[in-house]
């Protein structure tokens, strides 16, 4: 291959090529980045004049001994640890039995898809009404089975999990698509020759499967984790504007949201959204990691 | 019967249970949305609207502006989509084809941006686009989705793939960099790019935390904001918050069912971009 060098001339072409990106990315993800941890510093700040008068570490203090702030941090890790594990096996056993199938594969792959196109708003709107106190059609449901009426969005005790339930319902979709990705990847061969040696399903699924599609379980891991740390939207709107009954889903991007938005505490909001990029660069780094080690799967 | 064949009647049993979970809350939008104020409220819930309300679906759209925010949603949709393609062509091409100086260090700079959580950067973007007098305009809600450094990265493994031969041959001809590109390079790439403009339509659509920043007054509200801004007023009448829900969920659902291949290309590479 003849490989150009570059020149002075090469790099002006270039620049015109790249410059319609380079000034978005630069203007709204560059400098806002840099931003963000200057203004989590910034612990006086006049936004009409842009003048900083002061700057210190104050901000993370205050967060530290905020409790609404260990609150969300708490909700967030719950919230995670809720969805991710339960929405990384479902998805995993609707993945394999639909790659198992031939007849209505596409039609299955349709309909479980069919949240992740639709407006985020909207979904929890329709689980709003659904998880109705009062003419909701799931505590109609369980009522069939004799369980007494669930107050799911204002009793504390049940505001979490019936956020979590729809965000599983929600997200399966995508995880599933991911997962039929990587089992379309694995080598047919290797389940034949064991079928051969006379391993049976469960043993073929649990020698052969599982270990050659844990790349893509721990990518998706990863993906769902980090898609949790940011949950906002169906907090907003489930409750209607708040972070759910007695603060029971407050969040880290909702404090965030109050901070910023209803407060403007900017110096605040930036603080807790530097605790929000450190939660994800540690997920991003673990990953970095795994997948240096295991590079030969993917 | 077989063993096989009780093991696959059991296989579609919970496929088809799975399937009937997914889709019964759209169902019940529906079903709900043609129903009147007083059916909503019946206990047990009746299943079948007892004498369907289509009129609902027209109470809702006059309920709010929703025609405004219908055009607003669409209009946002259109020129980010079509911007954020041109801006993606061409810097894909430059980082895939093109030597020059500061190429590597350009392109780590952006690769970080994509491992930045977007929530954290609404707080400067905010107080950029003050300064900019652009709160509460089209430009607030375009402007800063025109480049997306995901699909450069993206479509610049796409253009990869394409063989130098192919642009060493156009160069013997004559022919320029501009033209290779749009003639050659890009209709060879047309899957990529059709499911990156899938994924960022969608993505425009739904968009709710940024348009609910960045906009202040009814005429910029886009559909999810406006729609969770008629929840206030709509209070408890679910039969036309589930009507108005219809009518946002509707548009994605149609262009999932004709763009559907290219979706699922384009998310299976979303959750590889690892």
């Amino acid at each position: 291959m003849i490989k150009q060098k570059p020149s002075a001339k090469t790099t002006l072409i270039a620049f015109l090529y790249l410059s319609p990106m380079l000034i978005i990315i630069g203007t709204f993800y560059l400098y806002p980045i840099v931003m963000s941890f200057a203004m989590s510093f910034y612990t006086k700040y006049n936004f009409y004049t842009n003048k900083v008068s002061e700057v210190g570490l104050s901000n993370f203090v205050t967060i530290w001994t905020d409790p609404d702030f260990i609150e969300a941090l708490k909700n967030t890790i719950i919230f995670v640890v809720g969805v991710v594990p339960l929405s990384v096996i479902i998805a995993l056993v609707i993945a394999i039995l639909l790659n198992k199938i031939n007849f209505a594969a596409g039609f299955f792959k349709t309909v479980y898809f069919l949240p992740f196109v639709t407006s985020t708003v909207a979904i929890s709107l329709i689980w709003q009404w659904i998880y109705n106190s009062q003419y909701g059609l799931l505590d109609a449901f369980l009522g069939i089975f004799g369980i007494k009426p669930i107050d799911w969005l204002n009793d504390p005790h049940w505001a979490m999990t019936a956020l979590i339930i729809m965000t599983i319902w929600q997200g399966l979709g995508f995880n599933i698509i991911l997962f039929l990705a990587g089992l379309s990847n694995i080598d047919k061969r290797y389940e034949q020759v064991a079928q051969i040696d006379g391993a049976n399903t469960w043993q073929r699924f649990r020698y052969i499967t599982i270990p050659l599609l844990s790349p893509m379980t721990f990518l998706v891991s990863v993906t769902s984790i980090i898609s949790g740390f940011k949950v906002f939207d169906q907090i907003f709107v489930l409750f209607g504007g708040n972070p759910g009954p007695g603060k029971s889903t407050l969040t880290l991007v909702f404090y965030l949201y109050e901070k910023f938005y209803t407060e403007w505490k900017y110096g605040i909001a930036a603080a807790a959204g530097v605790v929000l990029f450190t939660l994800t660069l540690i997920i991003t780094v673990i990953q970095v990691w795994y997948s240096k080690r295991h590079v030969h799967y993917v | 019967m077989t063993k096989k064949s009780i093991s696959k009647i059991l296989l579609y049993f919970i496929l088809t249970l799975g399937g009937i979970i997914m889709i019964v809350p759209f169902l019940w939008m529906i079903v709900t949305a043609l129903k009147t104020g007083s059916e909503t409220a019946k206990i047990p819930p009746t299943l079948i609207p007892q004498n369907p309300q289509w009129g609902n679906f027209i109470k809702a759209w006059n309920a709010a502006p929703f025609l405004r925010y219908f055009l607003n949603s669409t209009f946002v949709m259109i020129v980010t989509t079509i911007g954020q393609i041109i801006t993606t062509i061409l810097g894909a091409f430059a980082f895939a084809r093109l030597e020059f100086y500061g190429k590597k260090t350009i392109f780590i700079l952006c690769m970080a941006t994509m491992m930045v959580p977007s929530e954290m950067l609404i707080i400067p973007n905010f107080v950029t686009l003050s300064k900019l007098g652009m709160i509460n305009t089209y430009a607030a809600l375009i402007v800063p989705w025109l480049a997306s450094f995901f699909a450069v990265f993206t479509l610049r493994q796409t253009f990869m793939t394409i063989p130098d031969e192919l642009y060493y041959a156009a160069k013997i001809d004559g022919t320029s960099d501009w033209y290779f590109l749009w003639r050659i390079i890009v209709p060879l790439s047309k899957s990529t790019i059709v499911a990156l403009a899938t994924l960022e339509m969608i993505g425009s659509w739904n968009s709710f935390m940024w348009p609910m920043i960045a906009t202040n007054s009814d005429k910029m509200r886009t559909l999810p904001v406006g729609l969770s801004a008629f929840t206030t007023d709509a209070g408890t009448q679910y039969q036309l918050l589930m009507a108005a829900s219809t009518i946002i969920v509707i548009p994605m659902i149609v262009i999932y069912v004709f763009l559907q291949k290219y979706i699922i290309a384009g998310v299976t590479r979303s959750g590889l971009k690892g």
